[in-house]
């Protein structure tokens, strides 16, 4: 998961409203009348991001129990790193952990995934069939989607003329829209995006495109009004610029006709870009290894996937869940991307040590 | 004699854990390599950062002399009020501090923006807009007004001591006021623009942050720089302690010198 929970929060709020108010046909799942199971005695120890299950509408682990007898011990984290850093230390003992892609892909190389028994996860059968056997997953052993999204440029119609958009992510090099361009603050959605630009692998390990993508983006910062993380949304709202790169999921709230600016639209440059996924994984040395199973996948349950999704606003890689969606989201090409563009993207893998070293070196001096 | 150091006996505890023991571990990575071998190759590759070293004392450096100037006759008014208007005087100035560093920064942010309240104000008046956010004046700005207390604090504490009957008495020895001013209440207010300056200046030079929100993250400064060594996708420590000892080395000069400035030794640290 990218930054900006509060935001997320907030758009879930607004999601969930939205629920509210439009589709009371459907409505949210009442798991309390079905039967309650008898209590195993079983904690499982459960390790996500922060606001990133529903504990609102459908309260996603109190049904989990409710309905399996497995108390479920659910704590948070802040990001990959700090997870990771936990983990490794051996310091903690959890039995579910939602890393990003390239991070998976990392915990596997170090031989801290236990292999998921499918068996177990029949309901991965719902899951998109694209999102399968990803990069840092290539045989779909270790790890199960939870939630998706991509990145993309976000731009306000009122100034920017439909016509320059063909550039694609070049518009991010336009000069006729010098100071009011932002950028990522981070090297590596920064150089993913250069690199997008020159026609390469945003996981190039040849030194000679990262020096290629630096010279880009070294001719880019003259146009740049700021680098920006998460004040990229005030910034895009209050109009103080007009195009900004951003993750999908994060972006929308920019959008939002109550909370955002609807001037605000966005696109998936055709060169293609990244496709970010936080994955469900169990740790090697997990103690409830099948109770583990089972709730990875009483999370791609039907009615639990809708409701997470509902709640963060990020995709849903759980394909019926998604059919029961507001078709506002759905059906929205922002948040679900044809095919023909996601056969574009790239997930993020680690990168080799040199390469990353490379990396902050060259942004270290653009910055400069 | 013992009592007195018995008291003070937690304090050196928490020093020495969190002070001595930290520093230790700082000087140990800066000199030493991923292998834990001992190396100059650390200290060799601030090479690479001498610019962004520059830059952040260049800034720095401006930030602390606009304080010293801004600051100096207001805490000298503020001296020579009475009690209980100094006191208020006081507390309104430590105020902004009671409220976070990073919202107070934020703030500054929508004030300078192109379309910031300060611009849709000049607005109305058919002015502007001005360009400030994002630029190396507004991480000035943002600087001088978050460390502005830091100056006023030492000079009022020290100023407020200078005997008022010793302005008079140059007075009425025929000093005009530029005179007082330089031969009577510089040299007296000395150690407070001594230490109100390295209360400046040494935050000042290390920030970060200030350059993301104000700046626009366009130029970093040293803070930055060790920022991204300690959590960037390449973290390397040993770089990272080693910008961050040179650092220290050039503060601590800086305080050495200041120090000689300021022979007595009579110390304006106390705050309030």
């Amino acid at each position: 998961m990218k930054k900006a929970v509060g935001f997320v929060l907030a758009f879930g709020l607004v999601l969930t409203m939205a629920g509210c108010s439009q589709d009371t046909s459907t409505g949210s799942w009442d798991w309390e009348s079905e039967p309650a199971a008898e209590s195993t005695g079983v904690t499982l120890n459960v390790y996500n991001w922060g606001e990133y299950i529903d504990d609102s509408e459908v309260n996603v682990n109190d049904a989990f129990t409710h309905l399996t007898g497995i108390e479920v011990n659910y704590k948070n984290f802040t990001d990959n790193e700090s997870m990771y850093a936990l983990l490794s230390s051996g310091a903690a003992d959890y039995d579910v952990i939602f890393p990003s892609d390239y991070m998976v892909g990392k915990m596997i190389r170090e031989n801290m995934l236990a292999k998921i028994n499918f068996e177990n996860v029949p309901n991965f059968q719902y899951i998109e069939e694209s999102l399968k056997n990803p990069l840092y997953d290539p045989e779909n052993e270790y790890s199960v989607p939870y939630t998706w999204g991509t990145v993309g440029i976000f731009y306000n119609t009122k100034y920017v003329a439909e016509e320059d958009l063909a550039d694609g992510w070049g518009l991010l090099w336009n000069e006729k829209y010098k100071d009011m361009i932002f950028m990522f603050d981070n090297p590596r959605d920064a150089f993913g995006i250069a690199l997008k630009k020159l026609g390469y692998s945003m996981n190039s390990e040849n030194p000679d495109e990262w020096q290629a993508a630096y010279e880009e983006l070294v001719k880019q910062k003259p146009l740049v009004q700021a680098y920006v993380m998460d004040q990229v949304y005030d910034k895009m709202i209050n109009e103080e610029g007009w195009i900004a790169p951003y993750y999908s999921g994060d972006g929308v709230i920019m959008m939002d006709e109550e909370e955002g600016n609807p001037n605000i639209d966005y696109f998936v440059p055709e060169e293609g870009t990244n496709l970010f996924v936080d994955a469900m994984c169990i740790p090697v040395n997990a103690e409830h290894k099948t109770e583990a199973e089972a709730y990875i996948n009483f999370m791609c349950r039907t009615e639990v996937a809708k409701a997470n999704a509902e709640y963060i606003g990020y995709s849903t890689p759980q394909t019926e869940a998604r059919k029961l969606l507001d078709p506002e989201i759905g059906e929205n090409p922002n948040f679900y991307p044809p095919q023909s563009l996601l056969d574009k993207t790239e997930v993020f893998i680690t990168l080799p040590d040199e390469i990353n070293q490379l990396q902050d070196s060259l942004w270290l001096q653009m910055k400069q | 004699m013992m009592k007195n150091r018995s008291a003070a006996a937690p304090f050196a505890v928490w020093m020495l854990l969190f002070t001595v023991v930290p520093l230790g571990v700082v000087v140990w990575f800066a000199f030493t390599d991923g292998e834990g071998q001992f190396t100059f190759d650390n200290i060799a590759a601030i090479q690479g950062h001498l610019g962004t070293l520059a830059y952040s004392i260049a800034l720095g450096a401006l930030a602390t002399v606009l304080c010293l100037l801004l600051a100096y006759p207001l805490a000298y008014s503020i001296s020579r009020k009475t009690e209980r208007v100094q006191q208020t005087m006081v507390m309104i100035i430590m105020l902004p501090m009671w409220m976070n560093f990073l919202l107070r920064t934020y703030a500054w942010m929508t004030l300078l923006e192109n379309n910031g309240l300060i611009n849709r104000f000049l607005g109305l008046f058919g002015l502007g807009p001005l360009h400030m956010i994002n630029t190396s004046g507004a991480v000035v700005l943002g600087m001088v007004y978050n460390f502005l207390p830091f100056m006023v604090l030492p000079l009022y504490s020290v100023m407020t001591k200078i005997d008022a009957r010793i302005i008079e008495a140059a007075q009425d020895l025929g000093s005009n006021g530029w005179q007082v001013l330089r031969q009577v209440i510089l040299p007296l207010s000395l150690p407070g623009i001594v230490s109100g300056i390295t209360m400046v200046f040494v935050p000042a030079v290390s920030t970060f942050v200030i350059t993301k929100l104000l700046g626009g993250s366009k130029t970093q400064m040293i803070g930055d720089t060790i920022e991204t060594m300690f959590i960037g996708q390449a973290a390397n420590y040993n770089v990272g302690a080693a910008l961050s000892l040179v650092l220290m080395v050039l503060i601590l000069l800086c305080m050495a010198f200041m120090g000689m400035v300021d022979k007595d030794d009579e110390g304006g640290m106390v705050v309030v």
